[in-house]
């Protein structure tokens, strides 16, 4: 999987790792993948309701050890 | 449906205005337009000279809440100036100040952030909110 770009929202809590991902979709071409790391537990819900809401695919999301991973495509 | 959200932020302590900046950041990131109306001490918060000063909290905070507040300020929260000059920076965020709280309170346009766009009557912000939903914090 090609990662073009990846986001450490860690640390972070609502709304900042919807915003860092917001920034780091934009610099993205369609097609190309970001993953974001946080560990915010309302990103969970977040990601997909920001997925569902943008139109950029949520390609990948599973969590270990508090940390909260999505990769997504850009629409 | 329309989907702008449209927020009069008339509250001017630091938690309420974390928690207006929250929802319009949240709305930006969504690609919702959002039209945030400054009065009263929403708008004095926005005063250039003090805007990141402290604004206290609201009287239920008590103690042990602005014990929790400070500590999340230092955890990674950002301020709320910041949050909405992000969510302005990626979405379409329009801040008004209320031109009779301007009045009230003896603020000219130069007195204030430049993150506020302008001013407007509340005819106008009607107007803009659409059918959109109003939030009033």
């Amino acid at each position: 999987m090609d990662i073009k770009l990846k986001v450490d929202a860690s640390g972070l809590s609502c709304p900042l790792p919807i915003l860092k991902a917001t920034q780091g979709i934009k610099t993205l071409q369609p097609g190309e993948l970001m993953e974001v790391v946080a560990t915010d537990p309302g990103s969970v819900k977040d990601f997909v309701a920001w997925a569902a809401s943008t139109g950029n695919a949520l390609v990948e999301q599973d969590s270990a050890n508090g940390k909260f991973r999505f990769v997504v495509r850009h629409k | 449906m329309d989907e702008t959200i449209s927020i009069v932020l008339f509250s001017g302590t630091d938690d309420k205005l974390t928690a207006a900046a929250t929802l319009v950041a949240g709305a930006a990131a969504l690609g919702r337009p959002v039209k945030i109306f400054l009065q009263y001490w929403g708008l004095d918060a926005f005063r250039a000279d003090r805007v990141t000063a402290d604004h206290g909290l609201a009287p239920e905070a008590g103690e042990a809440g602005r014990a929790a507040v400070d500590a999340a300020g230092k955890a990674g929260q950002a301020h709320w100036l910041e949050t909405l000059r992000m969510a302005k920076e990626l979405g379409d965020v329009d801040i008004q100040a209320c031109s009779a709280s301007m009045d009230i309170l003896k603020i000219k346009h130069a007195d204030l952030d430049p993150i506020v766009d302008g001013i407007a009557g509340v005819a106008a912000f009607y107007i803009n909110a659409g059918e959109g939903q109003i939030i009033f914090i």
